[in-house]
């Protein structure tokens, strides 16, 4: 436990911060419950027509479908990927280690408009070959949201085998257990924690991922973040205050349950 | 020896499947974008020679840095203002700040965006109780403009910023501030003699990851600015998308690339990896 605590100046400057970065957040809630159809304050009544609109109009629930679908296939595959790569790494390190890690790493670290500039020109050359993966289909977006969300994977599982001692893994390959039982039987329920989070934080990015989804599909694939940038730079229509309303509420209870899941370790 | 052949194998074929992925599925393709800059409309080096010559090209540039310095400055100050309540406050201060880093942090891009165009807008909370309180008569122009792209890149990096200063301030040592404290020095000159310079590494590194971030930032920009304030990323999806100008939003990516290879090559020469998390 630290000793030396902030004092009543940084207090007041971080409460400030604090008040900045809640604020947009609150702000939805009051216009989600306008009754006029534009964006505006509510002015006196207050109505749930823009809750009800998403409930009514397909087009958002087709896109939160389809999102949830993509979500899920482009979390298990980068997933399954990463878990065999950083398998691959730990179990061998072989060389150039660095090198290989970096290069996984690389859609991460390179700015997000060139990602979507490459998986453009990725998918609409494939989309020469075939009608299925090329661009604006749902498993092209899959292979685009994979890219992106690989590194992520990646990072968290190579964290976890850190953290797993090496010594039980060497005793089972002592005893003559093959890479494959190691692998399944001793490795990875150790490190399930990693996996699972791993997969999730894969779904909630591709969940939300519109930076590379705008830049790859126009009219078939619509996610629900196309479908909010649509919302968003036309014509702004309050139904995305009442869908915000609805994110920052799972948002919040989903933070609570892992806070309380996960026993206070400190920080990230 | 048999032993060591099986586990060179049992590595290559574990490793295989992400590696030959990303090759496909993102490195071919670069090099394909690379080759578009060299060859779309017409073969040569036009496009990077329109990169240095066309005026809209170089506003856009200058706009970008411009306004990546701004909210790389005021992103770094605000983070370690909470970081430092986050890393050193009481239970219940920590628990707070940590909530409103990470709510925030968690939630997408455009829902932060469109909570910015609600409070900024012409008819949004601002300007609604300004008015209210006969403070303003006319809305103030809050969005659409240079003024809101900052507010809402501001808001998005803070979060990203705080995890290297949290890193640095955790693993300082107690005991050297208290023992400026015990040699008489004032809380004030504690915190800027001692502590801050020994948080140096955080400050680096969580300023070049905010300014990083900033240069290829799209969604916000392109919400918050209206279309007046363009940045890069944006002119990439406006060569490509409504003028289909492919070269040119190749080149510029190109570029942007090689820029950020250089700034975080730099990052690396003062600031280990494992310090960012």
């Amino acid at each position: 436990m630290p000793t030396y605590r902030p004092g009543p100046v940084s207090l007041v400057i971080a409460a400030l911060v604090a008040l900045f970065l809640l604020m947009p957040l609150l702000a939805v809630i009051p216009v989600s419950l306008t009754p006029s159809r534009m964006l505006a304050m509510p002015s006196g009544e207050l109505s749930l027509r823009h809750y009800r609109a998403l409930i009514e109009d397909p087009r958002w629930i087709d896109s939160i479908l389809l999102s949830i679908r993509i979500g899920i296939v482009s979390s298990a595959f980068s997933t399954v990927l990463a878990l065999c790569f950083s398998l691959g790494v730990w179990m061998f390190q072989p060389r150039f280690t660095a090198a290989l890690v970096g290069f996984v790493l690389l859609p991460m670290v390179v700015p997000p408009v060139v990602s979507a500039i490459t998986l453009y020109f990725l998918l609409t050359s494939v989309s020469g070959m075939s009608s299925f993966f090329g661009y604006d289909t749902w498993l092209g977006v899959v292979m685009a949201h994979s890219v992106m969300t690989v590194p992520f994977a990646t990072v968290l599982i190579l964290v976890s085998l850190s953290q797993f001692d090496r010594r039980i893994d060497l005793a089972a390959r002592g005893l003559g257990a093959t890479v494959w039982e190691r692998a399944t039987r001793i490795i990875m329920p150790n490190i399930k924690f990693g996996i699972v989070t791993a997969a999730l934080l894969s779904f909630v990015l591709s969940w939300e991922e519109i930076g590379v989804t705008l830049f790859i599909t126009s009219v078939n694939a619509i996610t629900l973040p196309r479908l909010m940038w649509m919302g968003l730079r036309d014509n702004i229509d309050p139904a995305i205050a009442a869908l915000s309303v609805i994110l920052i509420i799972i948002t919040v209870l989903v933070l609570a349950v892992r806070s309380v899941m996960a026993r206070p370790r400190g920080g990230h | 020896m048999r032993s060591y052949l099986s586990d060179r194998m049992g590595a290559a074929l574990l490793m295989a499947p992400l590696l030959l992925f990303l090759v496909l599925a993102y490195a071919w393709p670069f090099l394909g974008v690379v080759k578009w800059s060299f060859t779309l409309p017409t073969p040569g080096l036009g496009q990077y020679e329109a990169l240095l010559t066309d005026d809209l090209v170089q506003s856009v540039f200058i706009r970008t840095l411009r306004i990546a310095a701004i909210v790389t400055i005021v992103s770094v100050c605000a983070a370690y203002a909470i970081t430092v309540v986050w890393v050193r406050g009481t239970p219940a201060q920590r628990l707070i700040a940590e909530f409103c880093i990470l709510v925030p942090f968690w939630i997408s891009v455009l829902t932060r965006a469109f909570g910015w165009v609600a409070l900024l807008s012409n008819r949004g909370l601002i300007n609604t109780w300004l008015q209210a309180i006969g403070f303003i008569s006319e809305p103030l122009a809050l969005v659409r403009n240079e003024f809101g792209v900052i507010v809402g890149m501001t808001h998005f990096l803070i979060p990203f910023a705080v995890f290297p200063l949290a890193s640095a301030m955790r693993s300082l040592d107690d005991r050297v501030l208290l023992a400026a404290r015990g040699l008489g020095s004032s809380r004030m000159r504690t915190f800027w003699t001692v502590f801050v310079p020994m948080t140096r590494s955080g400050i680096i590194g969580s300023a070049m990851i905010v300014f990083v971030f900033s240069l290829g930032f799209f969604v916000t920009p392109a919400i918050l600015g209206g279309g007046r304030s363009v940045m890069i990323a944006e002119l990439i999806y406006l060569r490509i998308f409504q003028s289909p100008d492919w070269g040119l939003g190749a080149a510029i990516s190109v570029v942007l690339v090689l820029f950020v290879g250089v700034l975080m090559a730099v990052l690396f020469r003062y600031v280990k990896p494992r310090q960012l998390i």
